[in-house]
């Protein structure tokens, strides 16, 4: 398929994005931001899909804990407060990446990358 | 039930604040990126509330608290996975769209591609989500203000299909936005008003809440179990898969993200969101517990056999008629600022990708650009009130569900691999998408939700070829596989072009 046939006209980008993207500043942007985000979306991907796998597979969620709030209601009413609390590990841990992607436009883009 | 006066009252009130806030709109709408994006002008909890007011569907307040209170625990699954769907958005959407985008979910992609094709394929995929979910939401609404007012079916989704398109013709972004935001904050005042009230029924004491629904319903203590739904494992976590995955692909909810001025503020909507969703979700449990127990089963069945009567039920259980009224008042709030966004999400697609960079290459003048926004927002209200018409008598509340489900097969795919794949391509572009979007739709045309045994279970009498009423289990693996398997037969590839993508998404830079 030619992807190249169909394009439209496009001004040549001013930075050259290939040595800023090489740079070990974005590499290391882009290394922080790895270690945070996957390990945490598989966290709760798997937290999710375990209500559905645990109540369609097994009975135990169904053992009273409170009264009779059982282990199901717990495990849902904790998929609320997961929720929450990645949120604010989220916005903590973002400012700091703020921080880098600044530093890495003040750097790479707006002194050294600029394409000759 | 008959018309009353409050009820007409609140009503009309509700009409005319929203006619004068698209007044003041219309006034502030100057230029095509007021008309999309409202000038990208909101603050961080203007768009989060903007956010839960397109969000929250008459589905979500109407629907969940009725599928509650009908069937307990199984009812509460769509809280949860319409909440933690804003997780996905948040730690892998949200900010790269803000970066790469404009006003489209096709102006992210085409950052990294420039193609023809891809942007029309995503257009296409945009359209058919709005389509779908259009149809269930004026198909509800028209049932529903039929109910609560007494009026017939055609004047009801005449009412909304007008409204909705004033709202969007005249005052554009600015004026959905802030339908949304003035919705959500009375949604939630009604929640809350409600949840108040249920809980002062047990002295605010939730295990004494839990211990007593066992008693009132006929499922007596399995109403607190799992499995009075949705008895098929495969079923239910194929449902799950659609709710979670699918917010991140709607069209609807991605144009919010256009309306701030770059990637932090649409991070701190997110999180405004998500509170405000969360705390909802929760609240919907209330609702549902407290109908189930004050209003009772065979009222709710005997009002809507979908449950969708339950919370306006409870509000006069427990409020009187002013309760009911104000409920119903914000049912029709709710109403309208759903399809106010899906009338401008739908029309970005037609004016935006297939009119101004399409057809035009990008090169009409911006009064050129807001004619054909405004035309494309006409003709969107127009079909969508029409086919709405027609399908008063067909059960079509699996569309909403079937557009999340095409939301993550089709554009959830094509999102991820522009951001974070680097040997993507644009025939991996257009074969995830046409996957995704294609399987879905198939999938779903031979599945329980279309063909049913049972006469008026579905659209059609027949047995399902497909076993899964929501088929987002198969569907969106094969979204992600043909987007891989497109890329891998394609040589082509732009390195470079990936480096500014990658640049750009990740620091928020943009060459002005």
């Amino acid at each position: 398929m030619s992807g190249q046939l169909d394009k439209q006209e496009r001004t040549m980008p001013k930075v050259d994005y290939v040595k800023v993207a090489k740079s070990p500043q974005f590499k290391k942007l882009m290394q922080d931001r790895k270690r945070f985000i996957l390990p945490l979306t598989i966290f709760f991907f798997v937290f999710y899909f375990m209500l559905p796998i645990l109540t369609s597979y097994t009975t135990f969620l169904n053992t009273p804990v409170f009264g009779d709030i059982s282990w199901v209601w717990i495990f849902a009413f904790s998929q609320f407060v997961m929720t929450w609390v990645l949120c604010t590990i989220y916005v903590k841990k973002a400012s700091s990446f703020d921080e880098q992607a600044d530093q890495i436009i003040a750097d790479q883009i707006e002194k050294g990358g600029k394409a000759s | 039930m008959k018309m009353d006066m409050t009820v007409v009252i609140l009503f009309l009130l509700i009409v005319i604040l929203t006619l004068v806030i698209t007044y003041f709109a219309a006034k502030r709408t100057q230029t095509t990126g007021d008309f999309y994006t409202a000038g990208g002008g909101l603050t961080g909890w203007q768009n989060g509330l903007a956010i839960a007011g397109d969000y929250l569907s008459a589905a979500s307040f109407l629907g969940i608290a009725g599928a509650i209170a009908l069937n307990g625990f199984d009812g509460f699954f769509y809280s949860i996975g319409f909440l933690i769907a804003y997780l996905v958005v948040l730690f892998l959407v949200a900010e790269p769209l803000r970066n790469l985008g404009k006003y489209t979910l096709a102006d992210m992609i085409n950052a990294r591609f420039d193609a023809k094709k891809v942007r029309g394929a995503a257009a296409l995929s945009t359209i058919t989500i709005v389509l779908f979910y259009m149809i269930a939401q004026l198909v509800g609404a028209g049932a529903l203000i039929q109910l609560l007012f007494g009026i017939d079916y055609w004047i009801a989704v005449l009412i909304v299909g007008v409204m909705m398109t004033i709202y969007v013709l005249f005052g554009g972004m600015i004026a959905t936005s802030w339908v949304q935001i003035t919705k959500a904050v009375l949604l939630m005042a009604g929640m809350v008003i409600i949840s108040f009230l249920v809980l002062l029924k047990y002295n605010f004491n939730i295990s004494t809440m839990f211990t007593e629904v066992k008693t009132v319903t006929s499922h007596g203590a399995d109403f607190l179990k799992p499995g009075l739904k949705y008895t098929e494992p495969l079923g239910t976590i194929s449902l799950m898969i659609a709710l979670v995955l699918g917010t991140a692909g709607l069209p609807h909810i991605l144009m919010r993200f256009f309306t701030v001025k770059d990637a932090r503020t649409a991070r701190s909507s997110v999180i405004t969101a998500t509170w405000t969703i969360g705390i909802f979700y929760i609240l919907t449990l209330f609702l549902g517990f407290g109908a189930a127990a004050f209003v009772g089963h065979s009222d709710i069945l005997a009002a809507n056999p979908g449950g969708n009567m339950a919370a306006p039920l409870l509000a006069k259980a427990i409020g009187g008629d002013i309760l009911f009224a104000f409920i119903s008042a914000v049912a029709f709030a709710t109403i309208l600022a759903v399809v106010a966004g899906l009338v401008l999400s739908g029309a970005s697609a037609f004016a935006h990708d297939l009119y101004g960079q399409i057809m035009k290459k990008g090169k009409a003048t911006d009064r050129q650009q807001m004619l054909a926004a405004r035309y494309a927002a006409l003709a969107v209200s127009i079909f969508s009130i029409i086919l709405a018409l027609f399908a008063q008598t067909l059960n079509v509340a699996f569309l909403v569900s079937l557009a999340f489900c095409i939301a993550a097969s089709a554009n959830l795919p094509i999102i991820l691999y522009t951001v974070y794949w680097k040997k993507f391509n644009t025939a991996g572009a257009i074969t995830a998408m046409l996957s995704g979007l294609l399987s879905a739709l198939i999938l779903v045309s031979i599945s329980p939700s279309v063909f049913s045994p049972v006469e008026g279970a579905a659209l059609f009498v027949g047995d399902p070829l497909f076993p899964l009423a929501n088929p987002a289990l198969v569907s969106v693996p094969l979204g992600f596989l043909g987007g891989y398997i497109g890329t891998i037969l394609s040589k082509e590839q732009d390195p470079v072009r990936y480096a500014e993508v990658k640049v750009k998404a990740n620091t928020g830079y943009r060459e002005s």
